[in-house]
């Protein structure tokens, strides 16, 4: 109002089309206008790009292990809510994703990408592969997936597993051919949780590019 | 100027309310979250099977392949629950979520320390009633409070390897979610 008023002082001439009220009425409509986009535009990115909140970081994988206790951040909450997924609690386990390699490239399904190493200490653990909305990827194979229990390990105990779209020898992991993938790996019944900040509490396997079609 | 830039500034403000709103309102908003979609097949205080996921087909996204899973969609307003499940030899956990999707407690079987996963649901309301110094309120007996009346129990079983399937699947038929 303050400022409406204000404005009357300024001498414009009056039979101008721009006086105060048409002026505060542009300006509240323009004032909502933005308001909305600016405040559902920042909803929607903060949903669909992933939340950033109290993750674990360790190399290419990130967990966020707070999400599947009572203590799960407002963000989480709505992005659960939105993709309709239930996350691990945390008396269960811990899950760990990668959207990218260690240098940062975005996974490729039609580039071969080795996972080796070893894991954090877990009593068991599943590697899976998804397309970015969580759905399985088809292939000829009908493998989507890799348990601990189920993985060809090298003499020291590391391993390696090789996913891409061509068929392997060893530890196969196929992509299908999709172009962007998730890599999930998921630790079950595992001290790794809040209090993890670092590789060398957490070993987690390196993930490099290889050749692509 | 200075007009434009307040009525800016104003926007701005009311953008970072619409932003707040917008995210602590979508969980209780949601129509396809994980309770919405396991309402759709799940009847009230009973123990169902749900089909594993698919390329074609999953009723909800990330599910790990490697699991069998049973839900008990739960209702507490006429009184607690009793829950049971043996435990396989691979990896049994029960998982408890409110009715808003948030994993409030969770349970694996080397933490139940025993053969079956045996516990009482029961609301914050229902504990305090509980009558005190009862013999059975002693430490054989587990008591999950939830946050809310209505909720899941996920109860999900590990098959290592694919010839496994069979026998998780005998032990999650023998789970059992009834009023007490």
């Amino acid at each position: 109002m303050k400022s409406a008023g204000s404005f009357c002082y300024t001498g414009r001439p009056n039979g101008y089309a721009s006086g105060p009220n048409v002026r505060l009425l542009f300006g509240t409509v323009l004032a909502l206008t933005i308001a909305a986009m600016a405040g559902l535009g920042a909803t929607w990115m903060a949903l669909t790009r992933g939340s950033a909140y109290g993750g674990v970081t360790i190399g290419a994988w990130t967990g966020w292990p707070k999400n599947g206790t009572s203590g799960i951040d407002p963000y989480a909450r709505a992005m659960v809510a939105r993709t309709g997924e239930l996350p691990v609690g945390s008396g269960d386990g811990v899950a760990f994703y990668a959207r990218t390699d260690d240098a940062g490239q975005p996974l490729d399904g039609r580039c071969d990408v080795l996972l080796s190493g070893t894991t954090p200490q877990a009593r068991f653990w599943t590697l899976t592969l998804y397309d970015p909305e969580g759905r399985l990827v088809a292939n000829s194979t009908q493998r989507q997936s890799f348990t601990s229990q189920e993985i060809v390990r090298n003499a020291d105990g590391t391993f390696d597993i090789m996913v891409g779209p061509r068929a392997r020898p060893g530890n196969w992991l196929p992509t299908g051919g999709a172009d962007k993938y998730v890599l999930v790996l998921r630790l079950y019944d595992t001290p790794i949780g809040m209090a993890t900040r670092t590789g060398s509490d957490a070993p987690m396997p390196s993930i490099s590019k290889r050749a692509c079609l | 100027m200075i007009r434009l830039a307040l009525w800016l500034l104003g926007a701005l403000l009311l953008g970072g309310i619409v932003h707040l709103t917008t995210v602590l309102l979508l969980p209780r908003m949601a129509t396809q979250d994980a309770y919405a979609r396991v309402s759709g097949i799940a009847p009230v205080n009973a123990v169902i099977p749900i089909p594993g996921p698919t390329p074609e087909k999953a009723l909800m996204p990330f599910m790990d392949p490697a699991f069998q899973v049973s839900v008990c969609r739960y209702d507490l307003s006429r009184g607690p629950l009793k829950f049971s499940v043996p435990i396989s030899q691979a990896y049994t956990s029960v998982s408890f979520y409110t009715r808003f999707d948030v994993a409030y407690y969770a349970i694996n079987d080397r933490a139940a320390g025993r053969r079956v996963i045996e516990l009482d649901l029961m609301t914050a309301a229902q504990r305090a009633g509980l009558p005190e110094n009862e013999e059975i309120t002693a430490a054989d007996r587990l008591i999950v409070t939830s946050p809310t009346n209505n909720g899941l129990i996920v109860i999900r079983v590990l098959a290592p390897e694919a010839g496994w399937v069979p026998a998780v699947r005998t032990a999650l038929a023998a789970a059992q979610c009834r009023p007490q």
